[in-house]
Parts: C-alpha cells; sequence; structure tokens
C-alpha cells in the first residue's frame, strides 16, 4: 500500500510563490547493512523523485543511500495556471508512486 | 550497529554519580512536568507540529485504511461497528483499561489485537508489525490534544503499583532504575541527548533514531537494554503495569500522537 502525503496549497494568486511539500513512506534500505544472520540486505531505496505542474516536469532530485526513510521534501513554485501537481517517485527495483493534488490560480 | 554500545559507554559515569547519591530522589512535582517534546530542538517540535511534515501521519494514512478495511471469518471493518474514527477520541488517552474478561489490565495494541481474533476473527497482527503500529496510531491520533485520564478503577491500582515499584527498582548490570535518570536527574543529559521525564504522551511516536514508528514498549525495552537489563516480553503483564503507571504519572498532559522524537 503507499503511503504518501502531499501538500500544495487549494488556492493561490497568480505570480504567487507557494510551498509544495512530499513526503512517502519507503524503507530507504541503504544496501550497506547486515541482518541478524550477517547476510546482507539488499539496496532498496528510491532514485528518482518528479514533479510535474500542468504536465511539465518544474522539480526533480535524485536519491541516493545516504537519504533518510521516509524522504521528505520542500521546495517552492510559483503559481502560473490552475492545474495538478503531480508527484512520481520511482525506486530501484522500477517500481513507481504517484501522487498529485489540485491548485486553483485565480 | 555502533550505537548502542556507545551509549552504555556513556551510562557508565552516570550510574557511578548515581551510586556515590549524587541526586535527590523523589517524584517530579506537578508543576514541573514536561512533555519530551519540550526538550527537542526547535526543529524537530516544528516537524512534530506540522501534519505535512510530521513522519508519523504517514502511518495515521496507513491507519485510516485499515480500519476501512473488511478482515477475518466476520468479514467485518473496524468502522462496521465502531463506524466514524472519530467516535473512539479520547479512548487512547483512558487506556491501558481493565479488561474484566480476563482480570487484566490490557493496552491499547492488546485491545486492537483482541478485538481483531475475537470479533474480526483474524490473526491478529504482531505488535510491532507496520499494520498493528498504524493502527494504533490512528486510533491514538483520535484523541491528540485532548488530556491522558486514567480511569478510577480499583481494580487497576493493584497493577499501577506494581508499575510503580518497577519503575523505582534497580535492574541490569548497570543496577539502574528508571527513577533513577527520570525522576531525579531529567533536567541532564545523557550524553548528547536530552534526558527528559518520561511522560508517554505521543505514542506511537516517530523517533528519528528508528526512522519508524514505535510503541511506548519499544521505547521501553530500548532503556531496559540501555542498562543492561533483560526486556521484559512484549505484551507482558510488567510492560503493561509500567505503562499505567507511566499514564498515571502523566495523567492530565495532552496526548501528543502521532509525536515526533530525536
Amino acid at each position: 500500500m503507499t503511503r504518501s502525503l502531499v501538500s500544495v496549497p487549494p488556492t493561490a494568486r497568480r505570480g504567487e510563490i507557494v510551498d509544495i511539500r512530499a513526503m512517502i513512506a519507503h524503507p530507504m534500505e541503504t544496501g550497506y547493512r547486515m541482518g541478524p544472520n550477517g547476510a546482507e540486505i539488499p539496496r532498496h531505496i528510491i532514485t528518482r523523485l518528479v514533479c510535474t505542474y500542468g504536465g511539465a516536469e518544474v522539480f526533480s532530485a535524485e536519491f541516493f543511500p545516504a537519504v533518510s526513510a521516509n524522504p521528505f521534501v520542500a521546495f517552492s513554485l510559483i503559481a502560473a495556471e490552475s492545474g495538478t501537481v503531480a508527484f512520481e517517485w520511482t525506486d530501484d527495483e522500477g517500481q513507481t508512486e504517484t501522487a498529485s493534488a489540485e491548485i486553483v490560480v485565480s | 550497529m555502533r550505537r548502542p554500545a556507545a551509549r552504555l559507554l556513556v551510562l557508565a559515569p552516570l550510574a557511578l554519580a548515581l551510586l556515590a547519591g549524587a541526586a535527590q530522589a523523589g517524584d517530579i512535582a506537578p508543576h514541573e512536568r514536561r512533555s519530551g517534546s519540550t526538550f527537542m530542538a526547535p526543529e524537530t517540535q516544528a516537524m512534530q507540529a506540522d501534519d505535512t511534515g510530521n513522519p508519523g501521519m504517514l502511518w495515521v494514512l496507513q491507519g485510516a485504511g485499515l480500519w476501512e478495511q473488511k478482515a477475518g471469518a466476520s468479514g467485518r471493518s473496524c468502522a462496521d461497528c465502531h463506524g466514524s474514527a472519530a467516535s473512539l477520541r479520547g479512548v487512547a488517552a483512558r487506556y491501558p483499561a481493565f479488561d474484566a474478561a480476563s482480570g487484566k489490565p490490557i493496552d491499547l495494541s492488546g485491545r486492537i489485537r483482541q478485538c481483531r481474533s475475537e470479533r474480526q476473527g483474524a490473526t491478529p497482527w504482531p505488535r510491532e508489525s507496520d499494520e498493528q503500529l498504524a493502527l494504533t496510531t490512528f486510533v491514538a491520533h483520535q484523541s491528540r490534544g485532548l488530556p491522558i485520564t486514567p480511569p478510577a478503577e480499583p481494580r487497576l491500582d493493584p497493577y499501577r503499583e506494581t508499575g510503580r515499584q518497577l519503575f523505582t527498582s534497580r535492574m541490569g548490570q548497570l543496577d539502574l532504575s528508571c527513577a533513577n535518570c527520570h525522576d531525579d536527574n531529567w533536567n541532564q543529559r545523557l550524553a548528547g541527548s536530552a534526558v527528559t521525564q518520561a511522560h508517554p504522551t505521543g505514542y506511537p511516536l516517530y523517533r528519528l533514531e528508528w526512522q519508524g514508528i514505535g510503541s511506548l514498549q519499544r521505547r521501553l525495552r530500548n532503556c531496559m537494554i540501555g542498562v543492561r537489563a533483560e526486556p521484559f516480553a512484549a505484551g507482558s503483564e510488567e510492560f503493561i503495569a509500567l505503562e499505567l503507571y507511566l499514564m498515571q504519572r502523566a495523567a492530565g498532559m495532552s496526548m501528543e500522537t502521532p509525536g515526533v522524537r530525536p
């Protein structure tokens, strides 16, 4: 089950700078740890987060093993048009998780 | 894992100081009681206060899903009997409660496991599993902001007394009781960490050190390992007695679930 929380202001004035936050539940297993039996715990991390606004990519980030579990990302956008702010996280097993929120610009 | 070892080393001088009788024994005065969150850095406090930045909310979200999910032979979900989760507002602030059927106290996690096996006819989740913690966090979250109100049930009193005795009994190779640190030295630091007053206001809570959510019993286990004692079994009577005493000790303080701690 995907667990992600995204925070996008529901309304904004045109040209306003708005804060965007996104958090997802993920173990971000580094691949450097050993389990109780001494066996290596395989790496399992999110490698990329992409945020699109009205279909166009506005923000992206690459994640590495040093990023904590349940990664939280905050950034800002200029509210230009009403539309969907969508997030897509991709992990190193190729799985993607998505979340989105609407913003109304007046 | 090198951290626990490092922590044990720093416990040793404290143990010596305590053996030397440097500390004053006694309960914390009511007006001096503080939630563990007030000992945190402002950044960590802000993380707890902001629902979009509090990682514990990920488990609340998962718990909300589990609340509606049908399970077991009964084919019923929590919501089918209890209705909206808002109906459980204040419930977690009253736990552990007295379970008339077994004649023993039961904690919130234990009650959820009991409900799952007896009412839903499903296999209960292990106590530290994601699902169990998520549902417990979701239920406890409904009481956020309410004062902790331990039930005035006289049959709980002997267990509270057991809890108080456990809290004040020295244990482990370092021969320290909970009270040695959390009653007598709560305004001190243990290496870089604040000692705090051990009020269980935010459980289950997200510890940055754990990178996940954990129960009060997990926290107590941590402390017991810290003083090199053998921890009580998960869900054991001792842990529930301790939990009863701790909730009594924190009576009137606000619930914070899901808390964030360093």
